[in-house]
């Protein structure tokens, strides 16, 4: 397990190689949000140390640029496609697919950490509409039933990996 | 030997092509030698996706629709037998001899300028990019022409910006080449946040040194060492391939100091955009690399004169930097002699919604939208009919299908209150609700307004309110006159083009579907059954299996009905929250 306090040392590994050069401070705040999940208080205080500008410009660049957050996002981050091409092909169903399943509302991270589910106004694949992407992955071409589908596998693949997780704990113990 | 090329795009991966791209490599595993195997960009026919190219000797045949099991199909026939699969190829592109294949229809009328190598080379091989003429432009650019004489050609071959406001490039090189000073910067814009249109993430995806190369071109016109790709961060695998391309262009000697011998140093940075449309906006774009909240500022002065870091500054997006290798090459003459008078060349448009074939299309401007929808776009789906066309995203308007013949240039598209904006064509058919469009709209700019504006800020919101309450059931009489007195006001009074056009989407769904609006206000009644709070929900009895699962999960026990029997929906009961619909495995719940 990763403690809190390495995780901050590796980040400030990554700042102290900031070189001071201008407009440095939304690629800060993208690197924190990738190597923390989203963006947490202390890593404002952070890059404000480094970088001189005020925290309070700061938490307003946040605010501004619908990227960042700063509540923490589930494993797996969920952009369903609300574009003009997926609305016109019903992505408010997979919308309400997606709530019915995932049992959160636009904006929420399921209980176990595992799914964080948004809307985005386009990701460019409007002729495989409705579209998704999990993480970095797309998925195109979408009904009720193969987001219900999609959304399972990923389960099991997650469940199969903490099964493999703790047999292998199990292991170690008894050694 | 055959090559095996594999459309790799993000439209061809979320179709499933990473399996067949998988499937070939094991073939490939377990008879080593048989075929080379590739990847590339997108073609454009997103709707074939997965596409796979057998290629060889000159004789090019894309398939369509590949899935692992026709993947070993085609080894076994084609690739080891010689015999092709006729009833699977989308494309036959024989070295001199006409197109082929079911797709041949939608292709012929296209010319590929900007989509040149997408789909046919590999877009993380620069030496692919090399054999395709790639880099040559900027040899001639370098070596043997004067930047005023790029500027001359850029200029004569009528070349207009191709993110929307169609300002002519060469001009707008000229005034940052006449500015004084050291410090210039140049600027490709691929934060394409329209939604509905996706021609930048395919070029940057398919074929990114084009414009890594046009930008380069522009640097030794103007007089700039420093450049900047801005592109959003929703489009992760356009960021890697440019990345890539960068760096073998920086080891190639095409980027950095003294680029081919010449003299002229010029490198290129990647920034990041953080999800904010408004930064589509030249000078907001400017805000947010200079890491600010992309705010807009008033312009003169103009981004020429004081750009970004206040310094001159060319900016232009993707498609325009993608055009000028082609030019520098083919010569001025060779693009104007295609599109209209006033808009000269092509333009990619992206074919999206109720079309049947989606997807990306690059024709001469000032052709019809009715021959982009039906001899390209091959008509409506499911054979619906035709009812309007979305141009220019939320900028931009709906255009009826009476008025289909218009051809498509930067003069005749403004002029039915749409723009041309960056292409992206969004087709409707009878079953698209155009107040519940508008409503899409505003409810899409009233939540990127940067809120430095009132009339944008507080405008579009009121605007959204009026809409949201017609499609809900609760419109008034005098709500269509609030809405145009809204938009004319906030089209006058906000200070960049999202504030501007924001009204748009509205103001010509008032002016070509009034009725739809009064449907929606007097009779309570939505026209397209879409709006859900004025259709009612029904079940097909010849689908319906009597599963019981819509039954089980009504949250108002309005769904009947046995077991192995249909069911049917009480529509006193309903509370039309649509969960049926969601949860029936057949399709069988509409809305009518």
């Amino acid at each position: 397990m990763v403690t809190t306090a390495a995780r901050d040392d590796d980040f400030s590994y990554r700042l102290w190689r900031y070189d001071g050069a201008p407009g440095e401070l939304i690629p800060l705040l993208q690197s924190a949000q990738d190597h923390f999940g989203y963006i947490p208080r202390r890593a404002i205080s952070y890059i404000s140390g480094v970088t001189g500008v005020p925290e309070s410009d700061i938490y307003g660049v946040i605010t501004f640029y619908s990227q960042f957050r700063l509540q923490p996002m589930g494993k797996y981050v969920i952009k369903a496609c609300d574009g003009t091409a997926c609305h016109v092909q019903n992505s408010r169903t997979i919308i309400d697919t997606l709530e019915d399943e995932l049992g959160v509302e636009v904006g929420g991270t399921t209980e176990d950490g595992l799914f964080t589910l948004s809307t985005v106004a386009c990701i460019g694949c409007c002729s495989l509409a409705p579209v998704i992407m999990i993480n970095d992955d797309t998925h195109g071409r979408l009904t009720p039933q193969s987001v219900r589908k999609i959304l399972r596998e990923y389960r099991r693949r997650e469940q199969a990996a903490r099964a493999q997780d703790a047999a292998s704990c199990g292991e170690a113990g008894a050694r | 030997m055959k090559k095996v090329i594999v459309g790799m795009s993000t439209c061809g991966l979320s179709a499933g092509s990473q399996k067949t791209y998988d499937r070939f490599g094991e073939l490939l595993a377990a008879s080593p030698g048989a075929f080379e195997l590739k990847s590339t960009g997108c073609i454009g026919m997103c709707y074939r996706e997965p596409l796979v190219e057998i290629r060889e000797n000159g004789s090019r045949i894309v398939y369509g629709s590949v899935t692992p099991e026709l993947a070993d199909r085609i080894f076994k026939e084609h690739i080891t037998a010689d015999r092709v699969l006729d009833e699977h190829v989308a494309l036959r592109m024989d070295r001199g001899a006409e197109l082929g294949g079911a797709e041949a229809p939608h292709q012929k009328e296209q010319v590929r300028i900007v989509l040149r190598n997408c789909g046919l080379i590999d877009p993380e091989s620069i030496a692919e990019y090399e054999a395709a003429l790639g880099y040559k432009a900027l040899r001639a650019a370098l070596l043997d022409m004067k930047p005023d004489e790029i500027i001359k050609t850029i200029k004569d071959s009528g070349l207009r910006g191709r993110g929307g406001a169609g300002f002519p490039t060469g001009l707008k090189w000229s005034f940052a080449a006449a500015q004084k000073g050291d410090v210039k910067y140049v600027v490709c814009n691929a934060d394409e946040g329209d939604p509905g249109a996706f021609m930048d993430r395919s070029v940057l995806e398919g074929d990114p040194h084009s414009v890594i190369e046009g930008m380069i071109i522009c640097a030794r016109a103007i007089g700039a060492h420093m450049g900047y790709i801005y592109c959003r961060a929703e489009y992760p695998m356009a960021i890697r391939r440019l990345t890539i391309a960068l760096d073998a262009a920086r080891e190639n000697g095409y980027l950095g100091k003294n680029i081919l011998g010449s003299g002229f140093d010029f490198d290129v940075k990647i920034k990041q955009g953080a999800g904010a449309f408004v930064c589509g906006e030249e000078t907001a774009l400017f805000q947010s690399i200079e890491g600010k909240r992309g705010m807009p500022r008033i312009r003169p002065p103009f981004p020429a004169e004081k750009g970004l870091w206040q310094k001159p500054t060319n900016n232009n997006n993707v498609e325009t930097y993608a055009n000028v290798p082609w030019i520098i090459v083919n010569g001025a003459a060779a693009y104007a002699a295609y599109g209209t008078e006033k808009s000269r060349g092509t333009k990619v448009f992206a074919l999206a919604g109720k079309v049947a074939c989606g997807g990306l299309a690059e024709v001469p401007m000032g052709i019809p939208i009715n021959d982009l929808v039906f001899k390209i776009g091959g008509g409506i789906k499911e054979n619906r009919t035709f009812k309007a066309v979305q141009m220019g995203g939320p900028s931009g308007g709906c255009i009826p299908a009476s008025l289909g013949h218009t051809p498509v240039d930067f003069e005749s598209i403004p002029a039915t209150g749409a723009i041309m904006g960056s292409g992206g064509l969004v087709v409707m058919d009878d079953q698209t609700c155009m107040v519940e469009m508008a409503r899409f709209f505003l409810d899409f700019t009233q939540n990127e307004s940067c809120g430095k504006c009132t009339f944008c800020r507080v405008g579009t919101l009121r605007m959204l309110e009026i809409l949201t309450r017609i499609t809900q059931g609760e419109g008034r009489v005098e709500d269509i006159d609030k809405l145009k007195t809204l938009g004319a006001q906030i089209k006058e009074a906000s200070l960049c083009g999202l504030g501007q056009t924001a009204p748009n989407p509205v103001l010509t769904t008032l002016k070509y579907f009034p009725e739809e609006y009064e449907a929606h206000i007097r009779d309570k009644r939505c026209p397209a059954a879409s709006c859900t709070a004025l259709v009612d929900f029904c079940i097909d009895p010849e689908k319906c299996t009597g599963c019981t699962v819509c039954a089980k999960n009504c949250p108002v026990e309005a769904i009947t009905g046995e077991r192995k029997a249909v069911h049917t929906i009480d529509m006193a009961k309903c509370a039309r929250c649509g969960k049926c619909i969601t949860v029936c495995t057949f399709g069988a719940v509409y809305k009518k």
